[in-house]
């Protein structure tokens, strides 16, 4: 499965659209890492703890969307966006989508 | 009374470890992205010559906070309004903190250059009196190497 944010696949032509695929995932951190982010609060710096999940839940919602790209017979996805939303305080929506298509 | 020096002292804590731990920041990206110089980074969509090229899609993501002392200089400032420098520093840090993650996985998939590469800013945490407080930032990208 090849997954781009440009229009084509690079050395390859579309020979087939197969419309949007998306996959989305919300995540909150667990206590321990809530603790650190607030002591970091005060410190400043990085939230490790938050930067590690943010990029496993980002992970997830692109394998989401290139499982459902799979389904419907693609073997690429272009125009990759993604997008993150917070739903509440201490839990995020990581969302992406792109175009399923066909190449060769 | 306690609480006003308990402030006091979170307000000290912030100031002497959150200037510290931006210097260091700020070291170790300059210090990166002479590194990673050769790596080329655009946000134009098109490639040219893309007919030798490989691509595959490389982010990079960073979660930072502001501390207690900037948090509390910015509360001011919205006071009077103007800059506010102390939130300025945070999302250039970050910003380029992405960059040079995306960068870093770029290199090990063994490309030159990134293309049409998009900034994506998210406020995850919502602190007390509806403060920034940490900003994420994701950098994704199109890494192509060639054939």
């Amino acid at each position: 499965m090849i997954v781009t944010n440009i229009e084509t696949v690079p050395g390859q032509t579309i020979v087939k659209h197969l419309g949007l695929v998306s996959g989305n995932t919300v995540r909150s951190k667990h206590a321990g890492r809530d603790l650190m982010a607030g002591l970091k609060n005060i410190f400043g710096g990085e939230l490790t703890g938050y930067t590690e999940l943010l990029t496993e839940s980002r992970e997830e919602a692109v394998q989401r969307m290139i499982d459902q790209a799979r389904s419907v017979g693609a073997n690429a996805i272009v125009n990759v966006r993604f997008s993150t939303s917070s739903v509440a305080a201490g839990a995020a929506e990581l969302y992406a989508y792109g175009t399923a298509v066909v190449v060769e | 009374m306690y609480d006003l020096i308990l402030f006091l002292i979170f307000l000290l804590l912030g100031y002497v470890f959150g200037q510290r731990a931006e210097k260091r920041h700020f070291r170790s990206i300059i210090e990166r992205e002479k590194q990673l110089r050769d790596i080329l980074v655009f946000s134009e969509r098109r490639i040219p010559d893309a007919e030798q090229l490989d691509g595959s899609l490389v982010c990079g993501s960073v979660v930072i906070s502001v501390d207690f002392f900037k948090r509390f200089v910015a509360g001011l400032r919205s006071l009077v309004g103007g800059r506010v420098s102390a939130y300025e520093s945070l999302l250039e840090r970050a910003r380029r903190e992405a960059i040079l993650r995306m960068k870093e996985e770029a290199r090990r998939g063994g490309a030159q250059s990134v293309w049409n590469t998009r900034l994506e800013t998210a406020s995850i945490y919502k602190g007390a009196q509806q403060s920034i407080g940490a900003v994420e930032v994701l950098a994704y990208g199109t890494a192509v190497k060639p054939r």
